[in-house]
């Protein structure tokens, strides 16, 4: 097992430099920089005096080195100005925009972001098996006819459009701010009981936002896939040694069932990192989906690289967590089909 | 009575006295016969029209595409028009009676006024003044598709009367007629951008799954690592790219190639499989082996069993696109006014203070879930029917 | 005393097209200790009967009217009418895996592929015996040792996929037996297996159910076995009980008419040499000889006799990639050094098992593949040529002489093409004739197979497995062959509708003067339909030699094990279960010498009679001592 998590492990390695250069090129598509935008700007309002800094700054964060260069400073295995100097050796590089080191920008955002998807995943799990279940035992029944009219809905409605609505129901319903992550006057106080559960409210919502699309998805492929396995022979199998059709169910078709359901989290994980982006902007949380807009908006490429870098990282890492899962669920991919004994 | 009971050990000889015909089972009604001569595409048809409510989506996505080339006549306003007297106008409740009497579908009169107190605008509505819809009309002068100068509309509002059905913007844009015109860009960027997703995922997963190799392992890897991106920041990153100096025709298809650059991987892999699945089914085996040549075994073979497929996974990937372009319009990294889509009136509606008091600036969601809906009930329809011969 | 009464049993399903009988009114009784066999087609409606029994019948199927009394033995030795029982309630549940217990017809798909096989047999003994975890565990080995599993106490944690399909199909056997039921209800048990493993299972499960005193129901289609193991036989065609009695009654005096004609379409290894199966439905294929080119049909018989193809040495390996498709995981030898002469106007049967090289071997001759060592050559007028050396063009002419007919009837039609097109297609491809003459071509093709005209419009999912079978042929004919590679094209059919192919080949290559290699697993159709038999074991030839010469005087240990475990569907020859060995026989490192054959060793061909063949390497090096002949063919 160890093995094969190691094995996993480094395929990742040349995935995350292709990821790393096909982001570094996104951001630098635009024409120019955010400095030389800078010094374009203050040439037609005739301001030259702070020229010769932004002059400086260009050298000193290798903007004027061809693309390849760039890049290769930007990682780390090409010495830039100051030697190597990339997010290899940890520096993750500098936001023009709040003319502060990336990682302070984008430091206390990160815990939110990583906990907000976890949430999510949380949540989508907790709600999509029980209701996947339901719905695959009690085909075209009321219930199974309601969940899977919510589910196309919740498919349907994107998830920013679904925080304006329910933005918009709380505040002219009950007149509750849904934005933020906490209530306003807990802001720059040290961490209470208090702050903790405000901040647990203000997470409801953005979960259940991000998470109603994944949900509705994943209970509709558990719902087949039971549907699937529940007919299949090795259940008339075990239905033939006599047992009660509860245990019978939990013990094989489900047990089965449940591997495509934590595949699933491989392909889940993109789709809510997006959702939690424009969700953020929506809501207001100061997770990294703000952040990243400003970046995007105004060129501010490091900031910018770091943040889809960040992103992609943590798709990676969620995928990897299902395939280990996958590999300890199921034997044919732990012992691997070739392994047979006779 | 069986053998047993009467205690014997021998079983009894038992002959059914019935005789059998084995012709019987060869028979076929007239029915069967008409099935049995029904080409694929007939058999796709009568399976998707079973499906009750893929046929009703159909329906509805027809009328919605009617704005694609109508939206002038559809409109009773010009998109830009600004009605300076009705800014945050309410939408208008369609009447048929007044006093108890009919009178055919009308709106009341709108008074406007401003509520010094809270800096909002307040209308009233004005009972005593009855404006009867006009249909098939002269009203608002146009130029159809920005080419023909001309006057007609399907519907009006009364001679100096108002019709805001989905009330109005902050400029005084008739809401209802930018979601007529903004159908235009936000059904066909789905389109186009499946267009170009579908010629990328036909090409690339079908050289995958043809020739194998190492074309087929690398398309794979780069299959892999797309799809482990999230799809939003990177749409977003690449729309950012976009300069702000083109113009709204090149903005959109910038959208729409960079809608489909993302898209195409879940159709590759759709097509690789399908075509691996196909070329080992033994009448493509039969073909090569008479002397076909691999054109032909794909034209006429594998392409055959696959289309439907193809157009079913297609159709549920286009609510991905317009799902898309609205959320980019929305946070102003897509279309810009003057363009008019779905996401560009939403963007009127990205402040919660403003939505909360009007809240009709949210109308264009209503679309966007009934469109998504459709397309989504269509797509389960296809792919139901894709494959009549399961 | 009968442990089970069924009486007046009619089942029915109700699908999207409304309600319909499948079982009609049936009854039959199972005496205590005796086996029972209920013999149908498929579609006859004998495994809706079991299940009824088991009472796991389908959620869209229901008993409508009749009784399934079964004498509860074990507790009161009162009669149940399980028919009367609600399938999943208490009472239902406890009789079903501890009295009566099933095995399936597919162990592949019959074991939940992520439970342990000790886990999967132990169930049913804390479910009915109560024991414990550790109880259930030495229980479980007990089971997995009577049905000689090797190695008990580490299969228990094996998983189905580590499995063989023989000890899996143990594994399902030991399943059923761990409550030491009364009644064993086998459902095609052996179907999915090869002959020998088959034999195995066959006597397995006759021993366990002397060492049990059980009862058993046994669900077969296959003559051979029913006389092998039955007592009583019960005919079902159509939901109904066409005959039924004791198994001499019905195999020596049979009186209904379906199973008269049932039994003369059976082939045998025991029919005379001029003997004709009889299908149920026969057809009469309509040759026009006159529009047929007479060239090579003229030649085939001039020649008659000569050598058409040779394979010399020819070795294949497929490297075989792991369960995700990706890495390699090494080569698999599919065909060793094979060596192996068609002649022009005979019948050449290949037999072997799953896994022989049968198939590749026969692929091989049209070039379907690049070989990885050796030579194929074939005779045409300009003398033999290397089928390897064909340029695009000589190959696109090669694939007018030499077609081929596949063993799935559903798989090789295009569900989207008429049955017009189909026929149509290689006319297309090699650019004969114009619409018009296509047109009468297709005619003559769909007389030669018997099929009317009326069907030209019709699309394939329209026709019957043997329907398409036909269709199948007439396709390969459509460029007037000289030779036709026949894939096991019965395999998949009832054996009523496989007389029916059978007797067409036959007719057509004496009518055509065609050559064929006949692919089968089954010796009895081998026998019946060819001229010289090549055996094949682990991608090598163990013997070669006219039909007779094999079944009747067998050398090769493979190929005397092969014919021992053919069950014959007749009283006289019953398979000696005694003498089947146990121990492997296609392990080609466990055949005795002169026949064992290492890792490494070539195999070697030597005649030992005329035109008969046997491999056995032992003999090379005394080849030059005794002067027996080359390895040649």
């Amino acid at each position: 097992m160890l093995n094969y998590i190691l094995r996993r492990l480094l395929v990742m390695i040349p995935t995350l430099a292709a990821i790393s250069f096909l982001i570094f090129f996104i951001i630098e598509l635009p024409e120019g920089d955010y400095i030389s935008n800078q010094i374009s700007m203050l040439r037609s309002t005739g301001e030259s005096a702070s020229i010769g800094r932004l002059e400086f700054l260009r050298k000193e964060f290798a903007l004027d080195r061809p693309f390849v260069e760039r890049y290769g400073i930007w990682v780390g295995f090409w010495p830039g100005p100051n030697g190597f100097d990339g997010l290899i050796q940890g520096n993750w590089g500098w936001s023009f925009e709040y003319d502060q080191p990336v990682g302070e920008v984008v430091g206390p955002t990160l815990p939110l972001t990583v906990a907000l998807n976890l949430a999510t995943i949380l949540f989508i799990y907790c709600v999509a098996f029980p209701i996947g279940i339901y719905s695959a035992t009690h085909q075209y029944s009321v219930g199974d006819y309601t969940f899977t009219l919510i589910g196309y809905l919740g498919l349907a409605t994107p998830n920013f459009l679904l925080a304006l609505v329910l933005m918009y129901l709380a505040n002219s319903l009950f007149g509750l701010t849904v934005g933020g992550i906490m209530e306003e006057h807990y802001i720059g106080e040290p961490m209470s009981g208090g702050k903790a559960l405000s901040i647990v409210a203000h997470l409801i919502v953005p979960v259940i936002v991000i998470g109603t699309s994944g949900t509705a998805a994943m209970i509709r492929r558990l719902r087949a896939n039971l549907l699937d396995e529940i007919y299949k022979q090795y259940v008339t199998t075990a239905r033939s040694k006599g047992m009660r059709e509860s245990k019978l169910l939990v013990k094989y078709p489900l047990r089965v069932a449940l591997n495509p359901f934590i595949a699933d989290i491989g392909n889940l994980i993109p789709s809510l990192v997006s959702g939690s982006v424009i969700v953020s902007v929506v809501l207001n949380l100061p997770t990294v989906g703000p952040v990243l807009l400003g970046a995007l908006q105004s060129q501010d490429q490091f900031l910018a690289g770091f943040i889809l870098l960040f992103v992609s990282i943590l798709t990676l890492i969620g995928m990897l967590v299902s395939d280990v899962l996958l590999g300890y669920l199921d034997p044919r991919i732990r012992l691997g089909k070739e392994g047979a004994r006779q | 009575m069986s053998p047993g009971e009467r205690g014997e050990d021998k079983a009894e000889h038992y002959v059914n006295p019935k005789g059998f015909d084995p012709k019987d089972v060869e028979i076929l009604t007239r029915e069967q016969e008409r099935y049995y001569q029904a080409p694929q595409w007939k058999i796709i048809w009568w399976k998707f029209r079973k499906h009750k409510l893929a046929v009703l989506s159909a329906i509805i996505l027809f009328f919605f595409y009617l704005c694609v080339p109508f939206a002038e006549i559809i409109a009773p306003y010009p998109v830009a028009k600004r009605n300076v007297d009705f800014l945050f106008a309410p939408p208008q409740a369609i009447h048929l009676f007044h006093e108890g009497k009919l009178v055919g579908p009308f709106v009341y009169g709108l008074n406007p006024s401003v509520d010094l107190e809270n800096l909002k605008w307040v209308y009233e509505t004005d009972t005593t003044k009855v404006q009867k819809i006009r249909f098939f009309c002269k009203g608002e002068p146009y130029k159809f598709w920005g080419l023909f100068p001309a006057s007609f509309h399907v519907i009006c509002p009364a001679k100096d009367g108002t019709l805001f059905i989905a009330g109005t913007d902050r400029l005084g844009r008739d809401q209802y007629s930018g979601l007529v015109y903004g159908a235009r860009l936000s059904l066909t960027i789905g389109l186009v951008g499946v267009s170009i997703s579908m010629v990328l995922g036909v090409l690339l997963g079908g050289l995958a799954g043809f020739f194998g190799g190492w074309i087929d392992s690398s398309i794979q890897r780069v299959i892999e690592i797309m799809r482990s991106l999230p799809e939003l920041p990177l749409w977003m990153a690449l729309s950012a790219a976009l300069p702000i100096t083109w113009s709204p025709v090149w903005i959109y298809f910038g959208l729409t190639v960079i809608l489909g650059l993302l898209d195409w991987p879940g159709l590759a892999r759709a097509v690789r499989s399908k075509l691996l699945s196909l070329r080992e089914e033994e009448y493509a085996k039969a073909a090569a082996l008479m002397g076909a040549s691999p054109s032909r075994i794909i034209v006429k073979h594998l392409l055959p069993g696959f289309t439907s497929h193809l157009v079913a996974s297609a159709t549920l990937s286009v609510p991905a696109m317009i799902l898309g372009e609205t959320a980019l319009s929305f946070l102003n990294l897509g279309l810009r006014r003057p363009a008019v889509s779905w996401g560009v009136l939403l963007n009127e509606a990205q402040n919660i203070s403003v939505v909360t008091i009007y809240p009709w600036l949210m109308a264009p969601v209503i679309p966007i879930i009934i469109v998504v809906l459709a397309f989504n009930f269509m797509g389960d329809g296809l792919r139901d029917a894709a494959d009549p011969y399961k | 005393m009968n442990l089970l009464d069924v009486k007046g049993l009619s089942v029915e399903f109700h699908g999207d097209e409304g309600h319909h009988q499948v079982v009609r009114d049936v009854s039959f009784s199972v005496p205590e200790n005796k086996c029972v066999a209920l013999v149908g087609e498929s579609g006859s409606g004998k495994t809706v009967i079991s299940r009824a029994i088991m009472g796991i019948l389908p959620a869209k199927s229901r008993i409508t009217s009749g009784q399934i009394l079964f004498r509860d033995n074990r507790k009161t030795g009162e009669k149940v009418d399980i028919a009367k029982l609600p399938p999943a309630g208490p009472a239902m549940r406890a009789i079903r895996g501890d009295q009566i217990a099933m095995i399936f017809q597919e162990p592949m798909v019959s074991l939940s592929p992520l439970h342990t096989i000790g886990d999967q047999i132990s169930e049913a003994a804390k479910l009915h015996r109560f024991v414990g975890t550790k109880e259930a565990q030495e229980l479980t080995k007990d089971m997995l040792r009577l049905v000689h599993f090797p190695e008990p106490e580490r299969a228990i944690r094996a998983y189905p996929f580590e499995l063989s399909g023989g000890l899996r199909q143990r594994a399902l056997i030991a399943m059923a037996m761990i409550c030491r039921p009364t009644l064993l209800i086998a459902d095609e048990p052996t179907t999915a297996l090869d002959v020998t493993i088959q034999a195995e299972i066959l006597k397995l499960i006759k021993e366990v159910q002397a060492e049990l005193n059980m009862t058993l129901l046994m669900i077969t289609h296959d003559f051979g076995v029913v006389t092998n193991m039955a007592d009583e036989v019960v005919v079902v065609y159509n939901g109904e009980i066409m005959e039924k009695g004791s198994v001499e009654d019905l195999f020596l005096t049979p009186q209904h008419p379906y199973l008269k004609a049932l039994l003369h379409a059976v082939p045998s290894l025991s029919m005379e040499p001029d003997e004709r199966l009889v299908p149920i439905r026969p057809i009469k294929p309509r040759a026009h000889h006159s529009d047929l080119q007479p060239s090579p049909v003229g030649k085939a018989y001039a020649f008659r006799g000569t050598p058409l193809i040779e394979l010399e040495g020819v070795c294949k390996s497929f490297t075989f990639k792991n369960l995700r498709g990706k890495k390699r995981r090494g080569m698999t030898t599919a065909l060793d050094n094979v060596s192996l002469t068609v002649r022009r106007g005979e019948c050449l049967g290949i037999v072997g098992e799953s896994g022989s090289g049968k198939t590749t071997a026969a692929l091989a001759m049209l070039r379907a593949f690049p070989l990885t060592r050796g030579k194929i050559s074939y005779t045409t007028e300009d003398g033999p040529r290397d089928i390897q050396g064909f340029s695009e063009k000589e190959l696109f002419q090669y694939r007018k002489r030499a077609q081929i007919i596949f063993q799935d009837p559903f798989s090789s039609l295009n569900p989207r093409r008429t049955l017009n097109e189909i026929l149509q297609e290689p006319l297309v491809i090699h650019r004969i004739g114009d619409s018009l003459s296509q047109g009468a071509r297709i005619r003559e093709l769909i007389d030669l197979v018997g099929l009317s005209p009326r069907y030209l419009r019709r699309y394939p999912h329209s026709f019957s497995g043997g329907q398409r079978q036909r269709i199948g042929i007439a396709r390969a004919l459509a460029l007037n062959p000289e030779f036709l590679i026949c894939d096991e094209p019965t395999s998949a059919l009832d054996v009523s509708v496989q007389a029916q192919i059978l007797n067409l080949l036959k007719d057509l290559k004496d009518e055509l003067g065609l050559t064929y290699v006949f692919v089968s697993h089954n010796l009895a159709v081998v026998d019946y339909i060819s001229d010289r038999v090549a055996v094949m074991c682990k991608g090598k030839v163990v013997e070669v030699g006219p039909t007779r010469q094999i079944i009747d005087n067998p050398i090769h240990p493979y190929t005397r094990a092969l014919l021992k475990a053919v069950p014959e569907p007749s009283l006289e020859h019953k398979l000696d279960f005694s003498s089947l060995s146990g121990t492997s026989s296609s392990d080609p490192t466990q055949w005795p010498s002169p026949y064992r054959m290492r890792y490494t060793t070539v195999p070697y061909l030597v005649e030992i009679e005329t035109d008969h063949w046997v491999c056995a390497p032992g003999m090379e090096s005394m080849r030059d001592i005794v002067g027996l002949g080359g390895s040649h063919i």
